[in-house]
C-alpha cells in the first residue's frame, strides 16, 4: 500500500551505510501499519538506537532516503525525544533510576546519588568502560515498587544501595 | 461498598491469566460475539453514553459524548487510539491491565472500535512498560490467530488491525492531541483544538483517544448493561444540572509512605481515607500523613483534615485539588518536607514541559529555578507569592496555553503553597535568616545548582 517510499537511495558520505540490509527490511515492515511514512519515524529510531545504541547523523540521512521524507522533520522528532543518544553509543545496561514523586520519597533520589558518586557521571552519561548509562528517570509507572529501578528491559523493585550493588554486579 | 465486587481486577490473581485461555475461560470476548451478533454500533455507543462512563485517565470527560463527536456517514478510515501513555506520576494501573489482563483490554477496543467503525486502533504504549508490551503483543497475536481481530472478525462485517506504537519517554504524549502528533512522527506538541481528533484526528481523519482503563470499562458495559454500572459509583449532585455524575468502578493506585502499596479496585466515590486505611493498610511506621496526592501529582495536594473527601469526579476539586485524575494516590508522612514536594513536582513538569507555548515553558523552569534557590536556603518570603503568581497564570484554565500540561504544573504549586504556607514560611525563615525578608530581585543558582550555602543542603532520602 505504501509506494511513496520507493526512492532511489544515495550514496552516504562515508561511503559505508550504517544501517544494514536487516535493519532497513525490518523498518520497511512497519510501512503497511501506517499510512504515511512519517509514521515509521518512532518505530525506526527505535529500532536504530535499539541495534546500533545510538541514532547518529549519518543514520539519520539514511532513514530519511529510506522512508523518503526530508532528514531535518526526522532530526526535528528525533531531537524532541529525549530518550534517543544523538552524540555516542548507550552503555550496555541503561540504568534508569526514577526520581519521581513516589520513588523519591521512598528513596529514589538517594539511589541515583549513590550511582553518580559511584560511577563519577551525572545522569545522561555512560562509564568510561560502556557498561552502564545512568538515567534520571520520570515516573517509571512502578510506583508500588518504590524505589524502582528500570534495567534495560527488567524493573527492579523496593531497590537499596546495597541490593542495587548486587543487581548490578550479577549483570553479565 | 460494603457489596462491592471488583470488575476491572476480578481475574487478574487467575493463574497465566494473561493468556487467551484462561481469559475465554471466565467468559472472555462472549461479549464480542454477543455485540457483533446482536448490536449495531450506535446501540454500543448509546448503551455507553446511558452508563454515564467517563474517561480515566485524568480528564473525565463522558466517553459516550465523545464518541458521538464523530462524523456521521464518515467514508473512513476512522482511527481509534488506544492511550497507554501512562505517564503521571503516581500512576500505574494500565499497567496492572495490560500486564495481567491484556485480552480483557483488548475486548474492550475491539467493542469501541466497533462502536466507533474504526477500522485500525494503535495502542500508544510508553517505552518504559516492558513487560506489559510482550503480554500486549502476544495478546494481539492470540486474538488475531483466534479471529477476534483481522478481516471479518467472528465471520462479522467488522474487521479491525491494532498494532502496538511505543513511545520514547514523553509525558506529553498522554495528552491526545500530543499522542496524535507523536504516531504521525513529529514532535508531540498538542493541537489546538478545535478541529477536536473526532471531527480531525490522527492523520487528518475522524479519531477517538480512549485510556486503558476506559476501554476495559466498555467491555463490563456491554456485558452487563448501563443500568448496572449506574448502579455502582454516585450520582449526580441534584442541585448541578451539569455534573454527569461519578458511576462505576475505579481503579485506585496507592503509593508513598503506606504499608501496602498497590492497584486497587473501589467504586468511585470511596473516602481517600478509606483507601489509604483499608487497602493501602495505612500511613507506614506509625506515622500520621502529612499531605495526599488524591490524583497523580498533577492533581495537587490534599492535607491531612481533609482526606475524608470522596474520590470521584467532584470531591477532589471542592478540596482546591485540579481533579480526580487518574486515582494515583500518594502519601506523605508527616516528616516529609513540602518544600522537597515542591522542589519534586515543580522539577517534573519543567522537564516534561514540551515547550511550545512560551507560559508553560517560562513559567515550569522558572518556578523550578525559584523553589531551587529557596530549597538552597536562599529563598524570599515573597518567592511564595512569585510562584503563586506563575501557577495562576499558566494553563486552560487562566487560557495562555494549549494543553492541560501546565494547569497540572500549576496545582501541585497552588495547592503546596495555599495548605501548607506557614511550614514553606518557616522553611524559608530558619534556612535563609538574614535573607528571608527581602523583596528586591535576587541572583538565581548558578547552573540551578546549590553552589553557596545550598552545598549543605542535601536530598531527604
Amino acid at each position: 500500500m505504501n509506494d511513496k517510499q520507493t526512492v532511489t537511495e544515495a550514496p552516504c558520505e562515508t561511503g559505508r551505510q550504517v544501517l544494514n540490509d536487516d535493519l532497513r527490511e525490518r523498518i520497511r515492515a512497519y510501512l503497511p501499519r501506517y499510512p504515511s511514512p512519517r509514521a515509521v519515524v518512532l518505530p525506526a529510531l527505535h529500532l536504530i538506537q535499539q541495534e546500533l545504541g545510538w541514532v547518529s547523523p549519518q543514520a539519520v540521512r539514511e532513514l530519511a532516503t529510506l522512508l523518503g521524507i526530508p532528514a531535518p522533520e526526522i532530526q526535528d522528532t528525533l531531537s524532541f525525544y529525549g530518550f534517543f543518544k544523538q552524540q555516542k553509543p548507550l552503555g550496555k545496561y541503561r540504568v534508569w533510576v526514577c526520581r519521581s514523586l513516589s520513588c523519591a520519597i521512598c528513596g529514589g533520589e538517594d539511589l541515583l546519588g549513590y550511582l553518580q558518586e559511584k560511577w563519577r557521571i551525572e545522569p545522561g552519561d555512560t562509564t568510561a568502560d560502556g557498561r552502564f548509562t545512568l538515567e534520571a528517570a520520570e515516573c517509571l509507572g512502578a510506583c508500588e515498587m518504590a524505589p524502582a529501578v528500570l534495567i534495560n528491559e527488567s524493573i527492579h523493585a523496593r531497590v537499596t544501595r546495597e541490593k542495587l550493588d548486587e543487581i548490578l554486579d550479577q549483570l553479565p | 461498598m460494603e457489596n462491592f465486587e471488583p470488575v476491572l481486577l476480578a481475574n487478574i490473581h487467575r493463574p497465566d491469566s494473561h493468556t487467551l485461555a484462561a481469559y475465554e475461560a471466565t467468559g472472555g470476548y462472549q461479549t464480542l460475539r454477543r455485540a457483533l451478533r446482536e448490536l449495531s454500533p450506535a446501540q454500543v455507543v448509546d448503551e455507553v453514553r446511558r452508563s454515564g462512563l467517563r474517561g480515566r485517565g485524568g480528564a473525565g470527560f463522558p466517553t459516550g459524548l465523545k464518541w458521538s463527536f464523530l462524523p456521521a456517514d464518515h467514508p473512513g478510515p476512522i482511527y481509534l487510539c488506544v492511550n497507554a501513555d501512562e505517564s503521571e506520576p503516581g500512576t500505574f494501573c494500565n499497567r496492572v491491565l495490560m500486564e495481567l489482563d491484556p485480552h480483557q483490554v483488548l475486548e474492550g477496543t475491539i467493542l469501541s472500535a466497533y462502536a466507533t467503525r474504526a477500522t485500525t486502533a494503535y495502542i500508544y504504549l510508553r517505552y518504559e512498560y516492558p513487560l506489559a508490551l510482550r503480554r500486549l503483543q502476544a495478546a494481539i497475536d492470540e486474538a488475531y490467530a483466534a479471529g477476534y481481530l483481522g478481516k471479518n472478525i467472528l465471520g462479522s462485517n467488522f474487521s479491525l488491525d491494532v498494532y502496538i506504537h511505543r513511545g520514547a519517554g514523553a509525558y506529553i504524549c498522554g495528552e491526545e492531541t500530543g499522542l496524535i502528533e507523536s504516531i504521525e512522527g513529529k514532535r508531540a506538541w498538542p493541537r489546538s483544538k478545535p478541529p477536536f481528533p473526532a471531527v480531525e484526528g490522527l492523520f487528518r481523519k475522524p479519531t477517538v483517544v480512549n485510556n486503558v482503563e476506559t476501554l476495559a470499562c466498555v467491555k463490563h458495559i456491554v456485558e452487563r448493561g448501563a443500568d448496572w454500572f449506574r448502579t455502582i459509583g454516585v450520582p449526580p449532585a441534584p442541585d448541578d444540572p451539569r455534573d454527569p455524575g461519578s458511576f462505576g468502578p475505579k481503579l485506585f493506585c496507592i503509593s508513598g509512605h503506606v504499608n501496602r502499596p498497590g492497584c486497587y479496585e473501589a467504586p468511585l466515590g470511596i473516602s481517600c481515607r478509606e483507601l489509604i486505611e483499608k487497602f493501602g493498610g495505612g500511613v507506614w511506621k506509625g506515622r500520621r500523613a502529612k499531605a495526599v496526592v488524591p490524583g497523580g501529582l498533577s492533581t495537587g495536594l490534599l492535607s491531612a483534615d481533609e482526606l475524608d473527601v470522596p474520590m470521584d469526579f467532584v470531591g477532589p476539586v471542592q478540596k482546591g485539588c485540579l481533579g480526580l485524575g487518574t486515582g494515583g494516590v500518594i502519601v506523605m508522612d508527616e516528616t516529609y518536607p513540602i518544600i522537597e514536594f515542591l522542589h519534586n513536582s515543580c522539577r517534573f513538569f519543567a522537564h516534561e514541559s514540551c515547550g511550545q507555548c512560551t507560559p508553560c515553558r517560562e513559567g515550569t523552569s522558572w518556578a523550578l529555578q525559584i523553589v531551587r534557590r529557596i530549597k538552597a536556603g536562599r529563598g524570599r518570603l515573597v518567592d511564595l507569592d512569585l510562584l503563586l503568581e506563575i501557577a495562576d497564570n499558566i494553563g486552560i484554565i487562566p487560557g495562555t496555553t494549549i494543553c492541560g500540561l501546565a494547569d497540572g504544573a500549576a496545582w501541585p504549586m497552588k495547592t503546596a503553597i495555599r495548605k501548607f504556607r506557614e511550614e514553606l514560611e518557616d522553611y524559608i525563615k530558619r534556612t535563609n535568616p538574614t535573607g528571608y525578608k527581602i523583596r528586591r530581585p535576587v541572583p538565581a543558582l548558578d547552573n540551578g545548582t546549590c553552589s553557596q550555602k545550598g552545598s549543605s543542603v542535601s536530598f531527604q532520602a
